[in-house]
């Protein structure tokens, strides 16, 4: 019969629940906004996307202007999808980032760069491309997006299936 | 088990350039093998090159990354001899790392 002299111990509990319920809520509130891209995470949300228009709005949360400052380096006609060399380079300052992604794969992104202070804004890597399809740089220079754009000819596609 | 991960750090006055060519599937989730399974996704993620305790270079990669990843990039700030280290980590938890001397 202790706990009957004790005043409303449930009415404590349900408080002290209420209570840290609201803490949890206020702790997550500053992670939401948090961009992929911003941060030192793995982007899965922005390689899970489809189109390409998704998947850039997922990694930076924001759009691209055409830049002739951003040189896509990329063959004509590539014989094999699976294995087409592409390079980046920009004559721009403060570069962050540099992304690629092949409008027509099942999921856009290909591949994001991260460019800390010192390092070169250029990068070189070899991509698969399903079929004939654009293919889009990005680079983050300065808090801005700036893209280029090449059509790449794709004999035989480099994604199975 | 040799390392996965060969690379090259050539310095050229402030600069060094690094290639680094990788060992891994990069299996796309979509192709099926010789019985008609498919053969699950299985790629690299992230892809990190330290020098002097510092991020020299960072991938993030999709599927669509080729096979054996080869990846170029160039730095300033270090000098012949100087440690780069280079680590991967892919979706199944699977990782390797390894160093190598600027030359």
């Amino acid at each position: 019969m202790t706990t009957t002299t004790r005043p409303h111990p449930t009415r404590r509990l349900i408080l002290q629940g209420a209570a840290s319920v609201a803490l949890l809520g206020l702790g997550n509130l500053p992670l939401a906004p948090a961009r992929a891209a911003a941060n030192d995470k793995y982007p899965e949300e922005a390689f899970r996307q489809k189109s390409e228009a998704d998947a850039i709005k997922s990694l930076y949360g924001k759009t691209a202007e055409p830049s002739d400052k951003v040189k896509l380096d990329a063959p004509e006609i590539a014989e094999n999808g699976g294995v087409v060399p592409i390079s980046v380079t920009t004559t721009l300052d403060k570069v962050t980032s540099i992304s690629l992604f092949v409008a027509e794969n099942p999921n856009a992104l290909a591949a994001s760069y991260r460019i800390p202070d010192g390092t070169i804004p250029a990068v070189a890597n070899r991509l698969k491309m399903a079929r004939t399809t654009k293919l889009t740089a990005i680079v983050e220079a300065d808090g801005k997006l700036y893209s280029a754009t090449k059509e790449v000819k794709v004999t035989v596609g480099g994604c199975g299936g | 088990m040799a390392s996965s991960i060969r690379v090259r750090a050539t310095s050229s006055g402030d600069i060094t350039e690094v290639q680094a060519l990788i060992q891994h599937p990069m299996d796309t989730g979509l192709v099926k093998d010789s019985k008609g399974e498919l053969i699950p996704a299985h790629f690299i993620q992230q892809l990190r090159f330290e020098c002097n305790g510092k991020d020299v270079f960072v991938a993030d990669w999709g599927t669509a990354v080729s096979k054996d990843p080869y990846v170029k990039f160039s730095f300033k700030g270090a000098k012949k001899g100087d440690e780069i280290k280079i680590s991967w980590t892919d979706n199944k938890g699977g990782s390797d790392t390894t160093t190598a001397k600027i030359a």
